[in-house]
Order: C-alpha cells, then structure tokens, then sequence
C-alpha cells in the first residue's frame, strides 16, 4: 500500500458514519467591520500602511512617471528595474527618453537565470503595477505575469508601487469576490503590506530584512 | 491532596529542564518581557470582542468543516495542483518525507537548500537529514538562521530566537561569522541579509512551510514579514514545500478569516507584509520563478489523533503561537523546556501524536489548566480539556486500551491505589467524618513532610474543627 | 458577550475569556443547600461558616448534609475518570432533592454546573439529574449578588483590598465579575488590582506538586504581586487558591496574607470585627 492510500484510509475510517459540516460561513464577519466610505479608503489605506514604514504620494496618471525620477535623484540611485511589456512600462520609458533622466532603465525581459547575479546585487530600484489595494488591512494586490516578474517586487531595496486610487478596494473578501480569484489565480499572486520587515531580535522592528528596505506607493488620481 | 511524587532522574524530562530554564534570570526576563509585550500587541489588535468572537467562531467553523471532509477535500487539493503543474507526494513519516525531500534534490544533483520558516520541516529534523548526506540546508528566516547558526532549535514557533537578546546574538555573528559586535538590531539583520542573499542567489532548492493550502484552486499560502519566504520559493530552480495534512482548507475565500486571525493573533498585526498565494510552477512564457514545484503531506500521527473526535481538534491549529504567549507556565520556563519541536500548550496536545506519550510522559500535567490558551485560541481549540482527556489516556493501564500513541505512559499501580482509597473516602460518610474527625483532633500531628509541597509552602495545617462540625453546632440539626 | 478583566492592572495580561451563557436567575429561595468543599472543610471552615450567616442573614434557611464530601474535582483533573464519578455520583445522589445548591468556591460550583456533564457523558439518564444540578448550582457571590440582590450597609473601616479569582472559577462561573460587583458595594472598600491580575497563582490541584518548581514560580510572581499592590490584604472566594496563596506568603515569612471572600463580607456586613 503507498502511503497515500493508507493515509486516506486511516482518515476516512475515522469519519465512518459521519457527514461533511453544512457550510455556514457568513461573509458578514469578513466585510461589516471593514467597510468605508468610498472618500475614507485611501485614508486607511494610507494610514495603515505609513505605519510600517511605507512612503506614499498622490500624483496623476501622468505625471507620475517625474515623480519615479525625482525619488531616484533624491536617493542619488543608479538604476530602476522596469516591465517594457506594460503599459505604465511603456509610459516610463517614455518619460525616461524625454526628461534624459540619468539613471540607467533595466528592463525585465530576459530569463532570470541570465542576469541572476546582477539581479541580485546591482539593481537599486523597480517600479511595477498593481491590480489594486486593500483598504481594511493596509495592502496592495500584486499579481505577476509574463511581463512583471515576480522578483521585480521582491530583489531592489527600493519598490516604487503603482495603485489606481480606483482599484481600492474595502477587504480582501471583496476583492476576492469582485474579480473572481477562485476562478484561477495567476502562479503568484501577492499580497504586499509594506518594505520587508522582522522582529526576531527582541522584537525590534527592523526594517529591509531580505527584501526591499523601501516601498514607495504612488496613488495614482485617474483624470 | 498531596502525595509524595518519587523522584527520578529528572534531568531529561521536562521537570529537569524546566528546573534549568527557572534558574535562568536572563531567560526568564526575556521570556516575561516577550510574551507581555505580544499579549498586548493582540489584544490591541483586537479591540472589539463581538468582532472578535465572531471570527474565532468561524475560523472554528471553516477548520471543523475541513476536516469533516478531509480525505476529500486532500484529494481535491491534489488533483487541483496537478492540474496547476505541481508535483503532491505523501509521506505517513518524518523519515518518508526526507527521503522525498532528498530525491528531489538529488535529481538535480543538489547542494545547497535555503529553507523558509517551516514547523514541518523541524518536525522532520530535515536539516540534520540532508546535513549527513552532504547536503547544506540553510535557514534563511531571521530567528531561524539564529538559532541554526548557534546549534539550537527554535523555542517559539513564530518567534525562533525569543529566548536570546542582542547581546547574544551578537556575540554569535561575531564568533560564527567573524563580523565586529554590534548591538544595533538594524546593523544585525542587515548582516543577516547580506550572508543570506548569497545563499538565495546559490541555492540549488528552496523548501517552504505551507500556511493554508486551499482546494478549490490548488494554491499554497505563505505568510511571512522577511521576503525569505518569497526568496525561498521564488529564487531557487526548484520549490518543495513541506506541510501536515490538516493544512488544507475548502475553499479560497476560507482562508480571509483564518488570515485575520492569524497575524492577529500571532503579532497583533492586521496582515503580514507579504501573503504569498503560489498556484503553480513558472509557465513557459514566464521570466523567473522556480522550474518544479512540490509539495509533500506530511502524516507523522496527524491521522491518529484525527480518529478520534475529540483529540481531532488539535488538528484546528493554524500555528499562531498565542496559546503560548498567554501561557503562564510557558512564559516561565522557555520553548526548549518542552524537549520537542512544537512548545507550549498546543505543543502538549499535537506532539503526543507524533512522538507516543513515552517520549513527553509529563506533557499533559504540565499545566495548572487555568484555561488562558483556550481562551485566546483563534479557531477555538479546547486545549484544556484535551489535556484533562491526556491525562486520562496517560494513566489508563494496558488492559484498558489507551487511544493516544503510546498511552499509558503514566500508569501506576500505587497511585492507582492511593486514588482508589481517596474514592473510598469520598464516597463512604462515615469513612469520611472519622477522616475529617481524626485530621482535626490531631492536626497537631499532620504530617510536616508533605512531598514537594513543602518546596514552596508551609506544611497545611487542619483547623481545629470541620465545616462539618460547625455546621451541625450552628445549624443545630442533623442530618438535614 | 465578556467583560474585560484584564485591562485595568497596569501590564496585565489582556485576555478577555468568553463566558459561560448568561443565565437566568430565579426569585430568592427561602431555603438552599450548602456544599462546603472539601478544602473549606479542613482548612477553612469558619469561611464556610461565614457563608452559612451571610445566607441565613438574607432570611434563607441553611441546610448543610453532613453525607456531602468533595466535588471530585482532584480525580477528574488528574485523568481518573472512573474515580471522579464514583466520587461525583455520591453527591449528586445527596443533591438531588430540588433545593439550591450554593458552593462557597467557584472551581467546585463550575464542576457541578460544567464538568458533570462530561462525567457522566455516557450516562443519559444520570445527565438529566446533571442538568438539573446543573441549573440549581450557584457560587456564593454570584447567589448574594443575582439571587439574593443583597443590599448592604458596609460597618467596616475604610480599608483597601486586592482580589484573587481562580482562573477555572473565572471562566466557569464568571466569579470576577460577581466578586467585583459585591464588593463595589461596599462603601469602605476600596479594590485595588494587582500587575497580571489575570494570571494564574500555579496551584491547578496536583499541577503543584507534580511540577512544584513551576507552580512555586508561579505563587512567588503571584504573592508579590499581591504584596505590591499596596492593598491591606487579599481576598478569594476560592480555596485552592486561597491556600496556595496562603501556604506561600507563610513560607516567605511574609505577614501579608489573604483570606475567604465570605470571611471578608460577614466581617463588613455583621460589624464584627475579628483577627
């Protein structure tokens, strides 16, 4: 017998004469306490997230893409990790020729297993997307692919984030529920609160710990 | 009700230690101070009971529910991950699932394995097994990486390295990694984040613990604050991830209050910095992320305890740590006090599944069953009554069949007989009132050795007269 | 839902136990039946008398069964199922006549009206008279505060105490919240917490001598707590406790001590003044 027969045999002796629990979850519980009004969500979002160390801006939707430049400048970096195959990839880039920004645009493009080493230890900065963000707990919804890889999010000390103040949602159980993750997820999909984080030595709270020191978030106004 | 315990050699039993651990000072204070502090970190978490006993009640809802289906919803989760391209393994033992974990890295000719913050795989003592056959398993979680680096094991479940201070930890980087003292935490981490992420870059495998493993859409979740566990199961070539089988869940949107109630519970925190939901290996078009992924069901008593429906509670456990927090003999003595890989109360209730009540014969009476674990448990674990039903298993004898692995570790003839007398005298008023009778008049004479008692109090002394007596005067009646 | 506990001491354990469902209670008897405990009975019986007044003082009628013995309490939390309900049957066959049951320590009162259903799990018939013991089983505060609505006229001098309350009594019966109730009607007392209020002394029966150096950790935090809080002395309506407490303070040689919540109210509401 292998050992997955003889764990599902032991186990459906123990429920022998049993039937499965009726379902009663009551979503009421994940979504009445975490309710806001529309003009309050980015508030709490804000709020909860700048509590564990996260920058946050308001800019435009096109504006922007200056506004990655001057926090480069500002941190004197060399270099910024892109997605070209996205939109607000596209966008950047295009800024990037027109402003002559100094620093160097390394686009995500090619397998990981070419670049690892650099990846690793020479990248200063990434911007990416987000498919939006949770008011109730302070969270952004990353959902990678093809175009944004996943360790775009996870490898530069510093991860410039773009939210639409749109795509904010109240809880996660609403957000679950309005774009019908149960249908099928993406290989990863991320949930991402703040810069890397510990408490292991004597519980202080120490930022940068393997991924990145810095998030920045820029709430994106759609006019 | 004190009788005279026979003293033996308590070095290696959870007396023994627990007697080091109590002479500690500076463990004591780190402990007293650690678990204070994240005591008050949930309950600020959770300001608003009804909110709060609302979720408990479901979270204990959606785990009963799991497991009334659990053979089930097991094999839904594994066609569903097949279908997703990952690669389920069953193991009934610690020993299977190593050998798993091994092949797999040895048909990629593996070296080097950096490892998340997994209970599984300390279950499985995986790094010691792969260790023996040349194989270096590194783990990459803050605490973890401590305590491994020092030759320990982890004394918290979520918080590894609690029992050290950074005076301590210090010292270690100094001695194992030849960096200068600091006390600065910042400086420390970022010394543990440089070493780390050569070994992220290097390594040949990643192995992960598993939070939630939801059926319905064939997915992994992890949560961490570090990235090591993003690291671990996104750098490498390949992912295993290790967890027991009562990890599984139904359905997706289950794991929103179970979530809540985990980081709350565990850190006071709303959510963690990351949740990571892994559904599948890197697809053909996609740049990173690891080649294969498997994930191992580790049994190792799990289905034991789950036969009977009462000890199939235990198997509620999200791994939150807050019974512990909240635990009055655990804040006193320590993680390692325990002997095994899961402490405190939780630790007493699942670890006699996996290791037989031989091994931790004093697991179920070390508590005073004051309740605090149970009643800060998010998914509403009764844990002292699971004690109390330990107990019972603890002291039947062979012929009456204990139901826990290895029961009957604490069967004995004479303190069957000294029960059997004290239900003769509770049961027999006359034997009774000559006992309230005689310990009265002659308390002069009770006995001043009392066994361990007398360690930490007088000698009791019985009034002059019982309530017996001054009752009947005063009430000046008889029976009735 | 739960009243908070916890919060008031500074550094308390914030821990706020769900409760037992709240219950209704009856129009005061005019006659009940006393359950001394068996710990009351050998060490302290005069708080057990005290009960007896304080009952008699609301104009009930005291009966007290010289047959009754101990709960079985001791056996059942040590794993001897068999023993506690030999020991549990005994006084459930002498309880069984309707009356009211009042048990001056809350972990008892919570044996009777929680754990005799898990006694006699696989008796039905027995569970019946369970449930019904069940219903009837009051501990002393909860029964002067809820049955007898007392209102008294505190005769003491002002004074400031500190309350223990058995964690099991606590969750079981809710003993906390009647203990502090009572006493803030008391006008001369004033209640002051102690640091970890909510946190166990380390008796839990024979936890303490079983694991003695761990319970001896525990009573040691506990005492000095009590000590520390500034308070004259410390009251419980709980025995184990109370002599856990007690036999600790008296080995440190420590004068301060603590004493039986019925002692404590016969003494504020009688006038007479003892010690």
């Amino acid at each position: 017998m292998s050992a997955r027969s003889n764990i599902l045999n032991k186990l459906r002796a123990g429920l022998a004469g049993t039937t499965p629990r009726p379902d009663e979850f009551d979503e009421k519980l994940v979504t009445e306490p975490w309710q806001y009004a529309p003009e309050d969500r980015i508030t709490r979002l804000r709020s909860l997230m700048e509590a564990v160390q996260t920058e946050i801006h308001s800019v435009s939707s096109n504006d922007w893409p200056a506004k990655v430049q001057q926090l480069l400048d500002s941190r004197n970096l060399a270099n910024v990790l892109y997605a070209p195959g996205t939109g607000h990839g596209q966008q950047l880039a295009e800024h990037w020729q027109s402003a002559g920004a100094k620093q160097a645009l390394l686009a995500y493009d090619r397998p990981i297993a070419e670049w690892k080493e650099e990846l690793f230890w020479s990248v200063d900065a990434s911007v990416t997307g987000t498919v939006g963000g949770i008011a109730a707990t302070g969270s952004l919804v990353l959902w990678p692919d093809r175009h944004e890889p996943r360790l775009m999010s996870l490898l530069p000390p510093l991860h410039i984030a773009l939210l639409k103040a749109s795509e904010v949602e109240d809880n996660l159980y609403g957000m679950m529920q309005k774009h019908n993750w149960s249908a099928g997820l993406p290989t990863n999909l991320l949930l991402v609160s703040g810069p890397s984080k510990t408490a292991d030595i004597e519980q202080v709270l120490a930022y940068g710990a393997h991924g990145p020191k810095e998030l920045v978030v820029l709430i994106l106004e759609d006019c | 009700m004190s009788q005279r315990i026979p003293v033996k050699d308590l070095t290696d039993s959870f007396r023994g230690r627990a007697v080091g651990a109590l002479a500690d000072d500076q463990l004591r204070t780190n402990f007293r101070v650690a678990m204070d502090s994240l005591m008050k970190k949930r309950a600020d978490a959770f300001p608003d009971e009804h909110e709060r006993e609302g979720l408990r009640e479901l979270g204990n809802h959606i785990k009963a529910r799991a497991l009334s289906q659990l053979p089930d919803l097991l094999e839904q989760l594994e066609a569903k991950l097949t279908d997703n391209g990952v690669k389920v393994h069953w193991a009934e033992t610690t020993e299977q699932a190593n050998r798993i974990v091994h092949s797999i890295i040895e048909a990629k000719q593996g070296t080097q394995v950096v490892k998340g913050k997994s209970m599984v795989s300390e279950e499985m003592e995986m790094n010691d097994y792969l260790a023996e056959r040349n194989i270096e398993c590194l783990e990459s979680d803050m605490g973890e990486y401590i305590v491994q680096l020092d030759g320990e094991k982890p004394s918290h479940i979520i918080m590894p390295a609690i029992h050290k201070n950074r005076r301590q930890v210090s010292k270690l980087f100094h001695d194992k990694l030849g960096v200068d003292e600091t006390e600065d935490v910042n400086e420390l981490i970022q010394i543990g984040r440089r070493t780390l992420r050569e070994k992220f870059l290097e390594a040949d495998v990643g192995v992960s613990g598993v939070n939630f493993a939801i059926a319905e859409t064939g997915t992994l979740l992890l949560v961490e604050n570090e990235g090591n566990g993003r690291m671990s199961t996104t750098a490498p070539p390949v992912h295993v991830a290790v967890t027991g089988i009562e990890k599984v869940v139904g359905n997706l949107r289950d794991v929103v209050p179970l979530l809540s109630l985990l980081t709350r519970s565990a850190l006071g925190q709303p959510i963690t910095t990351y949740v990571n939901m892994i559904s599948g290996p890197r697809k053909p078009d996609e740049l990173d992320g690891p080649e294969e992924v498997h994930l191992v069901l580790l049994d190792n008593g799990r289905s034991g305890a789950f036969a009977d429906a009462q000890l199939r509670q235990t198997l509620n456990c999200i791994r939150c740590g807050a019974c512990m927090n909240h635990c009055p003999v655990y804040t006193r003595v320590g993680g390692h006090t325990y002997g095994e890989v899961y402490p405190g109360p939780i630790g007493k209730i699942v670890t006699p599944h996996m290791v037989g009540l031989h091994q931790v014969p004093d697991h179920p009476s070390a508590s005073s069953l004051c309740g605090a674990c149970g009643d800060v448990c998010p998914v509403k674990i009764p844990i002292p009554e699971l004690l109390q039903r330990l107990r019972q298993e603890n002291v039947k004898s062979p012929a009456e069949q204990p139901k826990v692995k290895d029961g009957g570790a604490k069967y004995s003839r004479k303190e069957r007989v000294i029960w059997r007398f004290w239900t003769r005298l509770n049961t027999s008023p006359m034997f009774y009132r000559l006992f309230l009778w005689g310990a009265t008049r002659l308390r002069k004479l009770a006995p001043k050795n009392v066994g361990p008692w007398i360690e930490n109090h007088s000698a009791p002394v019985p009034a002059r007269r019982s309530l017996h007596d001054l009752a009947k005067a005063h009430l000046n009646q008889g029976d009735r | 839902m739960s009243e908070r506990f916890y919060d008031a001491a500074p550094n308390a354990t914030l821990v706020a136990p769900e409760r037992a469902k709240p219950r209704v209670y009856p129009a005061k008897p005019t006659e009940v039946t006393l359950f001394g405990t068996c710990v009351m009975d050998l060490f302290f019986p005069e708080a057990g008398l005290d009960a007896i007044r304080l009952l008699e003082r609301e104009g009930i009628r005291v009966h007290f069964p010289q047959a009754q013995s101990c709960c079985g309490q001791p056996a059942w939390t040590s794993g001897y199922v068999n023993e506690a309900r030999e020991v549990a049957r005994a006084q459930l066959n002498l309880l069984d006549n309707g009356l009211p049951v009042v048990v001056p320590s809350g972990s008892c009162a919570g044996m009777f009206r929680q754990h005799y259903q898990e006694v006699f799990a696989e008796e039905p018939d027995t569970l019946k008279r369970v449930e019904s013991l069940a219903e009837r089983t009051f501990e002393l505060t909860e029964f002067l505060l809820h049955v007898c609505k007392v209102d008294w006229q505190d005769l003491g001098k002002p004074t400031q105490i500190a309350l223990h309350t058995s964690c099991s009594a606590r969750r079981e019966m809710n003993t906390h919240l009647h203990a502090r109730e009572l006493l803030g009607k008391l006008a001369n007392v004033e209640r002051l917490d102690h640091d970890h209020e909510s946190e166990c002394c380390g008796f839990g029966g024979t936890f303490s001598v079983r694991m003695p150096e761990v319970s001896g950790a525990m009573v040691l935090d506990k005492t000095r707590a009590l000590r520390e809080s500034g308070a004259a002395e410390m009251v419980t309506a709980d025995g184990g406790c109370l002599m856990n407490i007690n036999g600790s303070l008296d080995k440190q040689q420590q004068p301060f001590r603590g004493r039986h919540l019925a002692s404590f109210l016969w003494e504020r509401v009688s006038g007479e003044h003892r010690s």
